[in-house]
C-alpha cells in the first residue's frame, strides 16, 4: 500500500480503516432483511403488466372491455391513462432524463419499441388473474421492420423509430429522420500531421455487446394511494429521492403527494436509478382504491429494464519508438435502446482521462435501435471506450516490444496534468496503481502453454451531488446516524465508521439508518461512487455539528465558556481554567441532557461540485482451451486507488465485484436477439453470468493517495472496477492464442474462429 | 379448482396449507406463510435465491410444486440460527464480509449448510462446484468462498 502525503494523510485514524461487522448483517443472513417484493399489505392486489410481442410496431387499437370483465380484475391502466407531457430535460443524478421518454418507456405510447415494451397493466386479486386477464386485452398492431444493429439503425433507407425527431449535438448533424439522437465530437491540436509523425499506428473496430447489470432481485413496488391524491410507494431502488421526482413528473403529480419508502436492494449497479413499475402501480391503486404490489419476472428484467449499450468503436493510435502516445482517433456508436440516452457522453470523456495524449479527435453518436432502453451501469460508458483504447494500447505494446504497464506509465497522468475532458488533475494515483500492478507476484508468475496474461487500466469521474445526514444521541450516549441512501454495499457501516470515528465511540454505539423521504433530507442517488464519499461528508460535517453542541453542554455543566472545553478521544475536556473538571465522556453528558437543553441533535448538508476521480489497473491470467475455445481465468488482480479506505473489506468487495461483473461482459454475456428482435437468452440459463465455479479468487491491492477533496481523503471505489477488464481479459485471451481479437464477448465459438483464422 | 391441503415441517415445525395445483413451493413460503427469508431471483432454477432443503437435499424452491411437499421436512433460511445464536456459517458470512446487497445471501447460507453436511471439509473448488448453482452478482464470490471455508474449519473444530 502507498500513502503519499496529502489532505488526511496525517490523520490517525481510530475506526476508519477497520473491519467491523456491517450493522444491517445480521437480518440479511437471516433472512429477516425486507426487500422489493418481501412487503404485503392488508387488501393488495397484484399488478402484471401486458408487453409488446413485436420489437417494432404501431399500436392501432387497444381494447381492454374482455380483460375488464374477468374475474378479479379491479383496474386497468394504459397509456390513455398517463397525462400528456412536452419534452425537456430533468436531472437525475449522473444522468439527463427526458420525461416524455421516461413516461413513454414506462407505458408505450402509439408505439411500441422494443419486444416487451409495456402495453397495458392490470389489477386483480391474484397474480393468476392479472395475468389471465393481460391475455383478454386485444391489441391491434401494424408491425413495422425492426432495426436491430447500429449498422441497421445507420443504414440510408433504415426505418426511423422517432419519426420526426432531429438529432442534437455537435454539427454536422443528420438532415430529416434519423437513429442518430445526439453527435458529439471533440479535437485537440493537429491530429492528421501527428498521425504522419508517428512511428508506430494501430487502429481497428472494437465490438462490445449490450450486457445487464444483472442484479438477483428484480424490480418491485407495493403502493398505497389515498383519496386526497397522496402516494405511499415501497420499492428497491437506489434513490427515494429520484423516484420521487420521476413519480411525480411521469404523472404530472405534485410531488408533495408522494411518499418514497426504499425496501432493502438486492442489487443495482446503476439499473435501480430510474422507475418502470411505480407510476404504473400508482395508477392501477387509484383505479381499485386498494394497494398494489407488482414484481417483474427476470424475463421481465432482461426484455425490459435497461441493459447498457452495446458498442462499435473504431480507434486509431499512434505512439513514437519511445511509446509516447502522439495522436489518438475515435469514432463511438452506442446502442441507446428504443429511447435516447446512451452514456456515450461519458464515454467520450473518460476515452482519454488516463493518459497524456498531445492531439486527440472523438466523435460520438447516441443511436436508438429495437432494444430495451439502456439505463445506468457501473461507470456508464468508460468500460466500452476503455475496452477499445486499453486493447490499442496492448496492440502497440506488443509491436513496439515494451512491457504493457511501462508503456501506461509514460503516458500516465499525474497531479498537475489536465485531462482530456477539461479539469486540471489534483492528487491522483496512477501512477501508484500501475507501479504496484508491476510490484505483485502475479505480474511476475510464469504462464504455461496456451496461457496469456492481459493488463488494462481504467478511470473514472465519480460524482459528488447532494447529501444530508442527521446525527441523535439517545441517552444512553449511544448514537443513531440517518441519511437517505440505500445501502447496496455495505454504506451503513460506512456512515456508521464514520460517526463513531468523530464522536470516539465505539462502531456498535451507532446505528446506521436509511430513513424514507418524509423522514430524512435529501440525498441524490446511490450511485456514481458517491455515498461514501458525499453523504459521509455530510456524516462527518453532522458528526461536528453534534460535537459543537457536546462541548456547550459540558460547559453548561461546569459553569464555563464553551472555548475551554475541547472534544477528545470521545470526551469533553476542559482547557484553559477549566482543566480542573474530570473529563465527560458522551455518556456522562448524555445522561444529563434533559437538564442542560434537551435532546441532542444535528444535521448538516453537502453538495460538492467534484468527487477525485478513481483509476484501477487490473492484470488477468487466462488460459484457452484450444480443442474447445473455453477461456479459463487463472488468477486475477484488482489494483485501485481508493483514497483513504473507510471500511477495506467492503472497498475490497467492490473491486472484486466489479472485477466479476467485467470478466463476464468479456467472456460470456451478451444479448441475443433472432430476427424479428425477440430477445433468445432472457433468462440466467443462458444470459451466463459468471457463477462461483467460473472464477478464481480475485486478489485486491488497495492503494490508498488521500482525495485532498474529503476530510478523510476518501475517494468514491463502486464504478471504477469495471473499466479495466473487458480490455484485461481481453489482452490476456489474444495474447493466450496468439491472434488479436476484437469482439466481445470472446465466448468459445469466437476465439475458436480467431484460432482457425490464424491457422489459415 | 379445488385446493390442495398439504402437511409437511419446515425448520422442525408441523405446517398445514392449502395451495392451488401448479403453486410452487416458493410461492406458498413467502405468500401464504410469511416465510420471505427465501427470496426469489428468477423462478426458473438459475439463480439459487430460492434454496431450501426438502428432506435435507438442497432444491430450488421456485421448481417444486408446494402439494409436493406433504409429508416431508422443509429447512428455510428462518430456521439456520438457533436460540443459541447465528450458525457458524451466519457468523463467518459477517466476518468475511460476504454479502453485499444480501440477496443472495439466504440460498447461500443454505446452500453452505447442504454442503458441509455432506462434505464437512470441502476444497474450495469443490464449494465453488457446489455452489454453482446461487448467483451472487455483488461479491465475485471471493469473499463467500473464504467464509465457506472458513465456516467448514470452524465447524470441524479448527480454527482457519
Amino acid at each position: 500500500m502507498s500513502n503519499q502525503n496529502g489532505s488526511g494523510s496525517d490523520r490517525k485514524f481510530k475506526v476508519v480503516g477497520t473491519r467491523p461487522i456491517r450493522h444491517d448483517g445480521l437480518d440479511k443472513v437471516t433472512g429477516r432483511a425486507n426487500y422489493g417484493a418481501d412487503l404485503a399489505l392488508p387488501g393488495m392486489l397484484q399488478g402484471a403488466i401486458l408487453r409488446s410481442p413485436h420489437a417494432h410496431a404501431r399500436i392501432k387499437k387497444l381494447d381492454v372491455s374482455k380483460a375488464l370483465a374477468m374475474p378479479g380484475v379491479k383496474a386497468i391502466v394504459t397509456s390513455a391513462d398517463f397525462p400528456e407531457i412536452g419534452s425537456g430535460g430533468m436531472a437525475a443524478g449522473e444522468s439527463h432524463i427526458d420525461p416524455k421518454d421516461l413516461q413513454a418507456n414506462i407505458m408505450a405510447r402509439g408505439k411500441v419499441l422494443y419486444h416487451g415494451h409495456a402495453v397495458a397493466a392490470v389489477a386483480a386479486s391474484t397474480i393468476e388473474q392479472a395475468r389471465e386477464a393481460c391475455k383478454m386485452i386485444t391489441v391491434d398492431y401494424e408491425v413495422l421492420k425492426p432495426v436491430m444493429t447500429l449498422a441497421q439503425a445507420l443504414a440510408k433507407d433504415a426505418p426511423i423509430l422517432h419519426e420526426g425527431r432531429k438529432a442534437v449535438g455537435v454539427p454536422p448533424l443528420p438532415e430529416g429522420d434519423t437513429n442518430i439522437m445526439m453527435r458529439l465530437a471533440n479535437a485537440k491540436g493537429d491530429v492528421d500531421a501527428a498521425f504522419k509523425g508517428a512511428d508506430v499506428v494501430v487502429e481497428g473496430w472494437y465490438e462490445a455487446s449490450m450486457a445487464h447489470q444483472g442484479y438477483i432481485e428484480p424490480h418491485a413496488t407495493v403502493v398505497t394511494t389515498r383519496e386526497n391524491g397522496q402516494a405511499e410507494i415501497w420499492c428497491s431502488t437506489q434513490g427515494p429521492f429520484a423516484v420521487k421526482s420521476m413519480v411525480a413528473v411521469t404523472l404530472q403529480m405534485d410531488p408533495n403527494l408522494i411518499r418514497v419508502t426504499p425496501s432493502e436492494i438486492g442489487g443495482g449497479f446503476g439499473g435501480k436509478t430510474t422507475i418502470y413499475l411505480e407510476p404504473v402501480a400508482v395508477l392501477l391503486s387509484r383505479k381499485a382504491r386498494r394497494p398494489v404490489k407488482m414484481v417483474m419476472s427476470r424475463e421481465e428484467v432482461f426484455r425490459a429494464t435497461g441493459p447498457t449499450s452495446g458498442t462499435r468503436i473504431w480507434a486509431k493510435l499512434g505512439v513514437k519508438k519511445d511509446g509516447s502516445f502522439v495522436a489518438a482517433d475515435t469514432r463511438m456508436e452506442f446502442e441507446a435502446g428504443g429511447f435516447a440516452g446512451s452514456p456515450m457522453g461519458a464515454a467520450s470523456m473518460t476515452l482519454y482521462a488516463a493518459y497524456n495524449i498531445p492531439n486527440f479527435r472523438f466523435e460520438g453518436l447516441d443511436i436508438v435501435v429495437n432494444r430495451p432502453k439502456v439505463a445506468a451501469y457501473r461507470a456508464p460508458g468508460a468500460p466500452n471506450a476503455a475496452y477499445a483504447l486499453e486493447t490499442a494500447i496492448d496492440e502497440l505494446a506488443q509491436k513496439l516490444a515494451i512491457d504493457p504497464i511501462d508503456l501506461r506509465l509514460k503516458n500516465a497522468v499525474k497531479e498537475g496534468d489536465v485531462a482530456s475532458y477539461g479539469p486540471k488533475y489534483d492528487r491522483i494515483g496512477f501512477i501508484e496503481c500501475l507501479q504496484a500492478a508491476k510490484n505483485h507476484p502475479q505480474y511476475k508468475a510464469p504462464l504455461g502453454k496456451n496461457q496469456g496474461r492481459g493488463v488494462g487500466a481504467g478511470f473514472w469521474f465519480n460524482v459528488g451531488l447532494q447529501s444530508s445526514a442527521t446525527v441523535s444521541i439517545n441517552d444512553d450516549g449511544s448514537a443513531v446516524v440517518r441519511t437517505g441512501n440505500p445501502d447496496i454495499g455495505g454504506s451503513r457501516a460506512s456512515m456508521a465508521i464514520t460517526v463513531a470515528e468523530e464522536l470516539g465511540i465505539p462502531v456498535e454505539r451507532v446505528r446506521p439508518l436509511v430513513g424514507d423521504t418524509d423522514t430524512v433530507g435529501y440525498c441524490d442517488l446511490t450511485g456514481g461512487s458517491r455515498v461514501t464519499y458525499a453523504t459521509g461528508m455530510a456524516v462527518i460535517e453532522a458528526s461536528k455539528n453534534v460535537i459543537e453542541h457536546l462541548r456547550a453542554r459540558a460547559a453548561t455543566i461546569w459553569g464555563c465558556e464553551v472555548d475551554a472545553v475541547e472534544w477528545r478521544d470521545g470526551q469533553a475536556v476542559g482547557t484553559n481554567g477549566a482543566s480542573n473538571n474530570k473529563p465527560l465522556s458522551l455518556a456522562d453528558i448524555a445522561k444529563q441532557m434533559a437538564h442542560t437543553g434537551g435532546p441532542i441533535i444535528a444535521s448538516a448538508s453537502v453538495n460538492p461540485p467534484a468527487a477525485g476521480p478513481g483509476f484501477g489497473v487490473h492484470l488477468c491470467d487466462i488460459e484457452v482451451d484450444p480443442e474447445t475455445g473455453r477461456s479459463t481465468v487463472l488468477r486475477y488482480l484488482v489494483v485501485q486507488d481508493a483514497g483513504k479506505a473507510v471500511h477495506p473489506s467492503y472497498v475490497e468487495g467492490q473491486f472484486q465485484g466489479g472485477a466479476a461483473q467485467g470478466i463476464g461482459w468479456a467472456l460470456w454475456e451478451e444479448y441475443l436477439f433472432d430476427k424479428d428482435g425477440k430477445m433468445e437468452n432472457p433468462g440466467f440459463l443462458d444470459y451466463r453470468m459468471p457463477v462461483a465455479s467460473d472464477l478464481p479468487m480475485i486478489d485486491t491491492v488497495v492503494v490508498e493517495v488521500p482525495n485532498p477533496l474529503h476530510p478523510y481523503g476518501v475517494r468514491g471505489v463502486g464504478e471504477t472496477p469495471i473499466v479495466p477488464p473487458l480490455a484485461t481479459v481481453g489482452n490476456a485471451v489474444s495474447r493466450a492464442i496468439g491472434v488479436r481479437m476484437h469482439q466481445l464477448p470472446m465466448t468459445p465459438p469466437r476465439v475458436l474462429d480467431a484460432i482457425e483464422t490464424k491457422k489459415g | 379448482m379445488a385446493k390442495i391441503q398439504v402437511q409437511t415441517t419446515i425448520n422442525g415445525e408441523t405446517f398445514d396449507y392449502l395451495c392451488d395445483g401448479q403453486q410452487s413451493l416458493l410461492s406458498v413460503l413467502r405468500d401464504e406463510l410469511g416465510l420471505t427469508g427465501t427470496k426469489e431471483g428468477c423462478s426458473t432454477g438459475d439463480c439459487g435465491a430460492c434454496s431450501i432443503t426438502l428432506d435435507g437435499q438442497l432444491v430450488p424452491s421456485c421448481l417444486v410444486l408446494a402439494a409436493e411437499a406433504q409429508g416431508r421436512e422443509i429447512g428455510t433460511v428462518e430456521g439456520v440460527s438457533s436460540a443459541t445464536g447465528l450458525h457458524p456459517i451466519q457468523q463467518k458470512f459477517l466476518e468475511h464480509a460476504a454479502l453485499q446487497c444480501g440477496v443472495c445471501t439466504p440460498g447461500l447460507i443454505v446452500a453452505t449448510r447442504a454442503l458441509l453436511l455432506k462434505n464437512p471439509n470441502p476444497t474450495e473448488a469443490e464449494a465453488r462446484y457446489y455452489l454453482a448453482g446461487n448467483l451472487c452478482r455483488c461479491t465475485g464470490y471471493d469473499k463467500i468462498i473464504k467464509a465457506v471455508l472458513d465456516a467448514a474449519a470452524s465447524m470441524r473444530g479448527e480454527s482457519a
